[in-house]
């Protein structure tokens, strides 16, 4: 059969159409997005009617999935990988309640922090919840453990953790398809109060998560994921997850890889396998990408029963994201050489694009501050945070999705003033309302900029909830009307918008100025599409 | 028969254009293929890369190891630099050479040039300037890859058969030009190597 070209996110999108999913639930986030991306691109999709629409954040997106679920349907979520903590309510809960039609939560991770704040590894998510753990090595297994993960979710009613990273959702390669499955009926669960989480329910889902966790590590050890590979030579024995398998192999392409070696893609351990390497082998070698979960877990806390190698003795570094050089290194001991960068290589760090409304609306707000002095504006993610860097330098945080307003007030509440949040369109309906209405209980002496440019830009342009919906979500929140001011961040209101920003510090309340003109991005595409 | 890549550039010149047209042609070779691609922050306007990666055998790894590159493609020079890293001992740096100077401390052009000097093997093509006088400044990726059709170990007439299915939809004009790019590309290639 003639391969599909695919990214790891589309080749498991791809992989969830044809495993009989009926509805999609995501976030954008790099690198999830692609995901979803994916899934409203297919035409497949579309004749199935799978369902396909960006939700207003995670959290809504997995309780979304979860509901689907209930009613019997395959569903999935997706996310980057800070998303799950926005989720993580909902998904802890879910190993609890457990699935009803099978459910996939679809996590990518950003090991090196290419376009994130942090690299927490979500595989210490499924640990935590007891939930069963994928963690494909390459585009094609992305695509089989659709199947697989939504079978197993079905077959013990539980949600299937899905952990991509950075390298494999942005990697593409060739992809064999199999036949397509039908969608499942409505079907509503057998046990009634099977989702319902009061405590006496709860406290025997629990046990019966409890007790399912012995055969979730069978399923492990029978998995066609995990893989057992002798060696003759057993100073070493090798456990590489997920990709970090590859990473390995690319050291042995022409010649056989001499130790035992344990490539796992599916958690829990499968017990028999580690067994196994460990007693058999002198000394074990962790290959991960991410955090040191496996390695800690084989460890223990005292780390004096085995001999273990890894990210936590310094055979490989302690953060950051694996390669074939670091791997073959760590095995061998031996440095690898390599040309040095040029010193003239200057960095080139991302900037706005040109024409971006944020550059008009920073440069605004860099002059009514230059009264005040620096330290008064809290931001948040999205491209607007590009802000933090030269030539602007207007901006003093970006810690979570609306983290923005809640952090202004809280510094308002100490004393700062003027305080100022700096938060996206999207990034508000994402997380930034609930934090605008706790302002508003109080009339917190602050000033909220919702950069409006009508799209999840640093994603690449998604559709954003706020189109049109900002003046009156603001206003439904209880912001009087008379403070809730639109502007068009254009060099010609340069001197408007001083003075309405101005004027709202000095007004003691919530005051909301939407400074609004649509990205330069999606423009373009829009033009060029009416050509 | 096994060929490593890296694409650079900057965030918005369609490096990913170049790999679309590559691995088509690989692909309709019969070979095996793997591009790692940046997507997210550094799309705006910071430096970006792709792993192209080519073989007659199963590809493991979706980046390519230090040290381990045939061929640096990069259509900014001071880019190409950057993943010199990369560069096998006997790899080619092949670089257009203009610049996309968006930052203030952008190196002087004469130092960037003695740099990729002193590299080996190396093409240093003005991709920007052969468009142009073929009236297609847009195809100035197709002329890199025509620069580097030598070293792709694959058939020229696949990297044809790639333009065509890759552009097919915009019409033969375009397809036209395109090749026309490509061809101009090699051209050169062969001619800076005669000198």
């Amino acid at each position: 059969m003639e391969k599909m070209l695919l990214l790891g996110d589309e080749a498991l999108a791809q992989g969830v159409i044809d495993a009989g999913m009926s509805g999609m639930y995501a976030y954008p986030g790099t690198p999830s997005t692609e995901i979803m991306e994916y899934v409203q691109r297919s035409k497949t999709a579309a004749e199935r009617d799978i369902h396909r629409k960006w939700s207003a954040n995670e959290k809504t997106a997995a309780e979304s999935a979860l509901g689907m679920s209930y009613a019997g349907k395959r569903s999935m979520c997706a996310m980057k990988h800070v998303g799950l903590n926005v989720a993580a309510d909902c998904f802890m809960n879910s190993a609890i309640t457990g699935a009803n039609g099978g459910t996939i939560v679809t996590v990518a991770d950003d090991p090196s922090m290419h376009s994130s704040q942090n690299e927490q590894d979500s595989r210490n998510y499924g640990k935590f919840a007891l939930m069963p753990t994928f963690e494909p090595s390459n585009q094609q297994e992305c695509y089989d453990m659709a199947f697989h993960a939504f079978d197993m979710s079905e077959k013990y009613q539980i949600p299937i953790l899905m952990r991509l990273t950075t390298r494999l959702s942005h990697s593409r390669s060739g992809v064999a398809v199999k036949e397509i499955r039908e969608q499942n009926e409505l079907k509503l669960p057998e046990d009634k109060r099977q989702f319902v989480l009061l405590p006496a329910i709860a406290r025997k889902r629990y046990k019966m998560l409890l007790a399912n966790q012995e055969k979730f590590e069978h399923e492990s050890e029978m998995s066609p994921f995990n893989k057992y590979s002798d060696g003759s030579d057993k100073s070493v024995g090798i456990i590489a997850c997920g990709i970090a398998y590859n990473y390995l192999m690319e050291n042995y392409l022409d010649k056989e890889c001499p130790y035992p070696v344990l490539k796992i893609s599916q958690y829990p351990l499968p017990r028999k396998h580690i067994e196994k390497i460990t007693s058999e082998c002198g000394s074990v070698l962790v290959l991960e990408e991410g955090a040191p979960m496996v390695e800690e877990m084989l460890k223990g806390f005292l780390g004096n029963c085995l001999n273990i190698k890894g990210r936590l003795d310094g055979s490989l570094p302690r953060d950051g994201e694996l390669n074939p050089n670091l791997v073959i290194k760590a095995l061998t001991g031996k440095d690898f050489s390599m040309t040095p960068v040029p010193e003239i290589v200057a960095a080139r760090p991302p900037k706005f694009c040109n024409g971006c409304g944020h550059i008009d609306a920073y440069n605004v707000l860099n002059e009514v501050m230059k009264e005040y002095g620096d330290g008064h504006v809290l931001s948040d993610i999205g491209c607007y945070t590009l802000a933090a860097l030269p030539p602007f330098h207007s901006i003093n945080s970006c810690v979570d999705m609306g983290a923005s307003i809640t952090m202004a007030k809280g510094a308002a509440d100490a004393g700062l003033f003027p305080s100022i949040a700096v938060i996206g369109d999207s990034t508000f309906t994402h997380s930034g309302m609930t934090g605008l209405l706790d302002a508003v209980i109080e009339n917190t002496n602050m000033v909220v900029l919702i950069l409006d440019n009508s799209t999840t830009g640093m994603t690449g342009g998604q559709d954003s909830h706020a189109v049109d919906r900002l003046v009156s979500i603001c206003e439904g929140l209880g912001v009087h009307k008379d403070h809730i001011i639109r502007v068009t961040p254009l060099k010609k209101n340069h001197e408007d918008m001083v003075r309405i920003i101005r004027q709202e510090i000095e007004y003691k309340g919530v005051s909301v100025v939407i400074p609004t003109r649509e990205c330069m991005q999606t423009l373009k595409r829009k033009t060029k599409a009416n050509k | 028969m096994k060929k490593d890549i890296i694409l650079s550039g900057v965030g918005g010149q369609g490096i990913l254009s170049i790999a679309t047209v590559i691995g088509y042609a690989a692909i309709d070779s019969g070979l095996y293929m793997k591009q790692a691609e940046v997507h997210g922050m550094s799309q705006r306007g910071g430096d970006v890369q792709s792993h192209l990666r080519i073989s007659d055998k199963e590809i493991f790894s979706d980046l390519i190891p230090f040290g381990g590159a045939d061929i640096i493609l990069s259509i900014e020079p001071m880019e190409s630099l950057r993943y010199l890293p990369y560069l096998a001992e006997d790899g080619w740096v092949i670089t257009n050479n203009t610049p996309f100077n968006n930052i203030v401390n952008y190196p002087e052009v004469k130092d960037i040039e003695t740099e990729i000097g002193k590299v080996k093997n190396h093409i240093l093509i003005d991709a920007d300037d052969i468009a142009r006088s073929l009236g297609a400044p847009l195809s100035m990726n197709m002329v890199m890859i025509g620069a580097a059709s030598g070293s792709l170990g694959i058939d020229f007439s696949k990297l044809e058969a790639g333009i065509k299915f890759i552009f097919g939809r915009k019409g033969d004009e375009i397809v036209n030009k395109n090749i026309e790019a490509l061809r101009a590309g090699k051209s050169f290639s062969e001619n800076f190597l005669k000198k």
